[in-house]
């Protein structure tokens, strides 16, 4: 019993941090119609940054966290400016296309510059050490992490539903030619949303500096993981890519627990299965044949 | 959503099956052109790097006949390449097969595959068809890592022999070992070729350009889509077989997503929708990175990462299509002012 619970808390963690790499990715795929293959990419950025911030400016953890996340939206910004607008009318495979493009790029200017081993990155001042609850233990940075992620989850929810901006979002989103109607513009909503997107995948990714290997291929596999996480929650739909999170984070510490190496293969073993049973996802709406 | 994309195509196209169909003559004249460049090319490129470049054209051909004719984008195509490249090298080192035999068991492998990946993967379109086949590809290169006894794990597969019936030049040396092998690819192509202009071929055309119309014709769709997946796993397959016996070792290269990324990528820098698009394609990417890799740059993908965003951006219908269309115009201008009838 105690195990089962310790193998909870450890998913939930994980789940945490899972569903707040993953909101990015669905509320860009919401408002603009975009998988952001760079999403992974960005999320390495991020983590290089904060790397980067330490030893040349000796900015840290706490520095890094609100600096970085500024940054990427700027980076999100120009991308969407320089690049990404251009095929927002065409098919998405296009966008796909180009971030993929996008991501080859900056992958590969991280390895030039920074090479392929991993840069050192230390848990902050005060989150160091486990906390034991009798006989559970959980990193004290893992439980900050998950708490901080649900958090941000939950602050961007609320954006989204109960602000005016949020409303104008989400109204562009589900009918853009109705919303103009009404006299909304549209078009300028695309260009902050991209960005933030982008921003909060760099704040994933000074979030995971401390506790995974920060080194220009932390993106690559990451990614795939996030896309089966969005496809188990049904793409563009915010919820899903939560509730999705947790499941994911659940599942490899279950699988990881009981099942050792087949931890990575299981999280695509449940998308086979939410696929097979619910093609549109969780929390996704049926797309018109 | 993927109707916009093939709107697009026959909008810009000039109709393709009418031009090279008003043109015999020049239709088996690019035929014949090809043949003696693939043919001769090991005389001009490093008969390896020769290799590499026929079984990269046949994988974005497979690539294609989903991407281009079929409107489906797999980017889990490494899946097949892969799994051809293992079971090819398994079959050559512990049954000791000759290669051709060895790479149609890996294609057969890869077919098989092809059929429960298919079966799950065609219930959605457009980006969801991508992500899905993307997910399987990486599932299979987690087994693959797992399954260290079979595959090797990191280490790869290696001492993939060449064997062909005793001839020994052929298994030695690479230059003749190209003639060996050329075939199979040549074959894959043809079958490429046999499909995309047969009615099936027609029935994928129109599912591309309008589902809901050819399911009102009642067509099976999802049916179709499985087949084409299979056949398309099955070319793949082929090209992988002959890549890993090539290189004597198939490696966890093979499976990894930026090998489905990088076909892709060939395939869309080709020219989607033309069978000489891939060929070309991989022509390009091959020995670019052949270049780049000997001259010691570290930074391929920042070269073919730009390169492909500027194809996305400005060139969709890739060298091939782009040229094509410059050349029909050309040519219809011209014939205009010498007051031919178009």
């Amino acid at each position: 019993m105690t195990a089962f619970i310790q193998y909870t808390l450890q998913g939930l963690s994980t789940g945490g941090f899972y569903a707040l790499s993953a909101l990015g990715l669905a509320v860009i795929f919401g408002v603009l119609g975009v998988v952001n293959f760079s999403h992974g990419a960005c999320y390495m950025l991020g983590a290089v940054a904060a790397t980067v911030l330490l030893d040349t400016l000796g900015l840290g953890f706490w520095a890094a966290l609100p600096l970085v996340t500024l940054l990427m939206f700027v980076f999100g910004v120009l991308m969407e400016r320089l690049l990404v607008r251009w095929l927002l009318k065409l098919d998405p495979l296009y966008n796909f296309l180009l971030t993929f493009g996008i991501t080859l790029v900056l992958v590969d200017l991280v390895k030039r510059r920074y090479g392929v081993s991993s840069l050192p990155y230390q848990v902050p001042a005060g989150l160091e050490g486990r906390i034991d609850l009798g006989s559970l233990s959980l990193s004290r940075y893992q439980l900050f992490v998950s708490v901080f992620s649900v958090l941000v989850c939950l602050a961007v929810w609320m954006l989204l539903t109960k602000t005016r901006i949020g409303m104008i979002v989400r109204a562009s989103t589900e009918d853009a030619e109705r919303s103009r109607a009404l006299g909304i513009n549209v078009g300028r909503w695309v260009t902050p949303v991209f960005g933030f997107g982008i921003a909060l995948a760099g704040l994933a990714g000074v979030l995971a500096a401390p506790f995974r290997a920060v080194n220009a291929d932390m993106g690559s596999n990451f990614i795939i993981v996030l896309f089966a996480v969005v496809v188990i929650g049904g793409l563009g739909s915010i919820l899903g890519a939560v509730v999705a999170g947790f499941l994911v984070g659940l599942v490899e510490a279950f699988g990881q627990a009981y099942a050792d190496r087949f931890s990575q293969v299981l999280i695509f073993v449940l998308m086979a299965l939410v696929v097979l049973i619910r093609p549109a996802g969780l929390f996704g709406k049926e797309e018109a044949a | 959503m993927s109707q916009q994309l093939t709107q697009k195509v026959d909008v810009e196209l000039p109709a393709q099956s009418v031009i090279p169909r008003a043109r015999p003559a020049l239709r088996w004249l690019m035929l014949a052109v090809g043949l003696v460049v693939v043919l001769a090319l090991p005389w001009f490129v490093y008969p390896p790097v020769a290799m590499d470049i026929a079984a990269w054209a046949l994988f974005a051909i497979s690539v294609d006949l989903l991407l281009g004719y079929t409107g489906l984008l797999s980017f889990g195509h490494a899946a097949f390449w892969g799994a051809s490249a293992y079971s090819t090298g398994l079959i050559a080192i512990k049954l000791g097969m000759p290669f051709p035999v060895a790479v149609v068991g890996g294609a057969v492998v890869a077919m098989l595959l092809a059929i429960p990946t298919g079966y799950l993967a065609v219930r959605r379109t457009g980006i969801y068809f991508a992500m899905v086949t993307l997910a399987f590809a990486q599932m299979l290169y987690f087994l693959a890592n797992m399954w260290g006894d079979v595959t090797g794990g990191e280490n790869g597969l290696q001492g993939i022999p060449k064997a062909f019936f005793g001839v020994e030049l052929v298994e030695t040396d690479a230059f003749y070992f190209y003639y060996a092998a050329i075939p199979i690819i040549l074959i894959g192509v043809f079958i490429a070729w046999r499909i995309v202009n047969s009615p099936f071929g027609r029935v994928l055309v129109a599912i591309r350009d309008n589902p809901a119309r050819a399911r009102a014709l009642g067509y099976d769709v999802e049916r179709y889509k499985i087949m084409v997946f299979v056949l398309s796993a099955g070319l793949a397959g082929l090209a992988g077989g002959v890549f890993s016996i090539s290189h004597g070792f198939a490696s966890l290269q093979e499976l990894v997503w930026t090998t489905s990324g990088k076909v892709v990528l060939v395939t869309v820098l080709g020219g989607i929708g033309t069978l000489w698009g891939g060929p070309i394609g991989a022509a390009v990417v091959v020995l670019l990175e052949d270049r780049l890799a000997s001259s010691g740059f570290n930074g391929i993908g920042i070269i073919t990462g730009t390169i492909f965003i500027v194809i996305v951006l400005a060139f969709r219908h890739g060298i091939w299509g782009t040229a094509r269309n410059g050349l029909t115009s050309w040519l219809n201008r011209r014939r205009i002012k010498t007051g031919q009838r178009l």
